[in-house]
């Protein structure tokens, strides 16, 4: 049993130097397979995250959201509406909501301009989203305009930035008085753009929405769900580009392993050849290169996965940036939180280290079993 | 120990077009505690029937005794058992693995048998004493001379401490200073008592004094004398 121990402690300590006495050509494989890790696992946790975040900013959305309809086009919503609506039952709550969209011809971008209670704004006050902050150059205190329907100009003065937890949905917010907002879009008093409601239970979403339009036929509502779903497909169709660069980081992969798979070098060969002759066992030859390289795609792992790590949730995944912005104009540096799914941890694992494991060992197998009398030549 | 030929073949590449009778029917006795010599001109077959000798490949047909054991046609795991403890090979090229040391490569045979370190360590470093190898014990390989790689490659050749002691075309790389060392070194482990078997088609080989038996081989085949 000690012999047993000794003799694994010399097999890996030999296996150590091998690896040293080619230093050169193992930090280069360890450099390329990192490499390849590193752009599977930023694939990998970045979309996991996109849908994570995204899910998060649904669970703080409205249950459901009441337009109206007129001639089939979304049209704005009287505001008496919200007593007829309150007086369903099972609804907890209902908002008024004045919304729109405004283009910024300076910077060819297009702002979400919208009435909140949460802020307390005097009519030439705006609270901006982070994006808007960037693109225009404006911090808290300077000056901001809008042009109105009609194409007039006002000015604003930006009050503060939201520091919204998730920037993916605030970044190109400006949050604006209700007069300064009728005012812009000439809206007049009585009128909304949407509503939004709470319901009491959850499961009674759909029995609310059905009373919806049978009380008020004009309006449609949207549930949250529905919503989930539009917002699932946006990332799918993100995804798929993103999967395109899964595929080539897999293929360099395969390409990878198959020219490990392919042979060894003579002078592999002769070592191996010399180890046996001199009275080393088949096993302990496997064993050692078993080794040797398990070290290697371990430590390119470890590497690749840490640095995939740090570049999705510290660095706002930077280099799929030009992927995901498409026509936003207004790309959100959002945070995303740190998440690590063990399941996809051990598909990534296996999907790497163990054909990279077996690539290695066939060609190795191979020449340990061969009579060792070429090394005689 | 006593090792014992009878009939052996070794036929390369069998029933391919470039099927190859390297060996012929060879018989001979191998006596123990001696120096004996292959001679013969180049290909003759002497690296073939060394290497069967020392199971680094096995013969086509015929049987090798070691001692009362049968060794041919084992399997490979008993070969590799045998390779470690009665046979130390020196090969042509010395064949030490470059960029590790030279103590390092002196340790590799024993670090199968899982000995203790300091041990096997000492044990070493004595053999290199003895065959004036201490100043360059830690140098890697590569930085060696003929002459002291030849040595490196007996002290790895030794450290298992084998019977028999196999060199092939031992003095084909040195020099005549050094191949005249390798000849004393080589009659001294004979008085040790270690069987040595050699190959060499060099006259300072199979001439010196040293050597207690001269068998001479020619197209695969010994010669009688
Ligand atoms: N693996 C092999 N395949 C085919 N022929 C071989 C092989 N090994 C050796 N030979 C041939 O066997 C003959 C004897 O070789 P060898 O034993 O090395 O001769 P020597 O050591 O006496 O010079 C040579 O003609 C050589 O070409
Ligand atoms: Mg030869």
């Amino acid at each position: 049993m000690k012999a047993f121990i000794r003799k694994q402690g010399f097999l890996i300590d030999f296996t150590l130097s091998s690896l040293m006495r080619r230093k050169g050509k193992n930090i280069g494989l360890l450099i390329v397979y990192g490499l390849i890790v590193f752009l599977l696992a930023s694939v990998m946790l970045f979309s996991h995250a996109l849908r994570k975040e995204a899910g998060l900013v649904l669970q703080g959305a409205p249950e459901i959201v009441l337009q109206r309809m007129v001639a089939g086009r979304h049209a704005l919503i009287p505001a008496d509406y919200l007593d007829a609506i309150e007086s369903i039952r099972g609804v907890a709550g209902t908002e008024g909501r004045l919304w729109g969209y405004f283009y910024d011809p300076a910077v060819g971008a297009n702002y979400t301009v919208m009435v909140t209670p949460d802020y307390e704004l005097s009519g030439n006050e705006v609270v901006i989203g982070a994006g808007i902050s960037r693109i225009r150059g404006v911090a808290e205190g300077d000056f901001f305009s809008l042009r109105s329907d009609k194409g007039k100009t006002y000015v604003f003065k930006v009050k503060s930035l939201l520091d919204s937890e998730s920037e993916l949905v605030s970044t190109d917010l400006v949050l604006i008085s209700e007069k300064a907002f009728r005012v812009l879009t000439g809206i007049p008093e009585g009128r909304l753009t949407d509503i939004i409601l709470k319901v009491r239970n959850p499961r009674e979403v759909q029995k609310v929405a059905e009373k919806l339009v049978a009380r008020l036929p004009d309006t449609r509502p949207i549930l949250r769900e529905e919503i989930l779903r539009t917002y699932d497909s946006i990332f799918a169709w993100r995804q798929g580009i993103v999967f395109v660069l899964l595929l080539g980081a897999l293929l360099a992969f395969v390409i990878f392993a198959w020219d490990k798979a392919s042979g060894l070098s003579a002078e592999e060969k002769r070592e191996i050849g010399i180890l046996k002759a001199v009275g080393w066992e088949t096993g302990d030859v496997l064993r050692m290169k078993f080794w040797e390289g398990a070290i290697i795609s371990f430590s390119a792992f470890t590497l690749g996965y840490l640095a995939a790590y740090l570049h999705v949730f510290y660095s706002s995944a930077v280099l799929f940036e030009p992927v995901l912005k498409g026509w936003s104009v207004l790309y959100p540096q959002f945070d995303l939180v740190p998440f690590v799914d063990g399941l996809q941890l051990a598909t990534l694992f296996f999907f790497t280290v163990f054909p990279y494991t077996v690539a290695t060992i066939i060609p190795i197998w191979q020449a340990s079993i061969t009579d060792p009398d070429a090394i005689m030549r | 120990m006593r090792i014992e030929l009878s009939n052996i073949e070794k036929i390369f590449n069998r029933g391919r077009h470039n099927e190859f009778r390297a060996i012929r029917d060879v018989s001979m006795e191998i006596a123990p505690n001696r120096i004996t010599c292959l001679k013969g001109a180049s290909g003759s077959g002497k690296t073939t029937l060394l290497s069967m000798i020392g199971c680094l490949s096995r013969p086509t047909s015929g049987r090798i005794l070691l001692g009362e054991r049968m060794i041919s046609g084992l399997p490979e795991r008993f070969l590799t058992d045998i390779r470690r403890h009665t046979f130390g090979f020196v090969f042509q090229r010395f064949n030490l693995i470059q960029g590790l040391t030279v103590l390092d490569n002196i340790m590799i045979p024993a670090y199968p048998l899982g000995l203790d370190h300091g041990e096997l360590k000492r044990s070493a470093k004595l053999l290199l004493k003895q065959f004036g190898l201490e100043r360059v014990s830690n140098n890697p390989v590569q930085w060696l001379s003929g002459g002291e790689a030849q040595r490196v490659a007996i002290c790895r050749a030794l450290i298992n401490d084998p019977g028999v002691l196999l060199a092939d075309e031992p003095t084909a790389n040195l020099d005549l200073k050094n191949s005249r060392e390798f000849m004393e070194l080589i009659g001294n482990l004979s008085e040790s008592g270690k069987t040595i078997l050699m190959t060499s088609h060099d006259p300072l080989v199979y001439e010196s004094p040293v050597v207690d038996e001269v068998v001479e081989m020619h197209d695969g085949q010994i010669m009688v004398k």
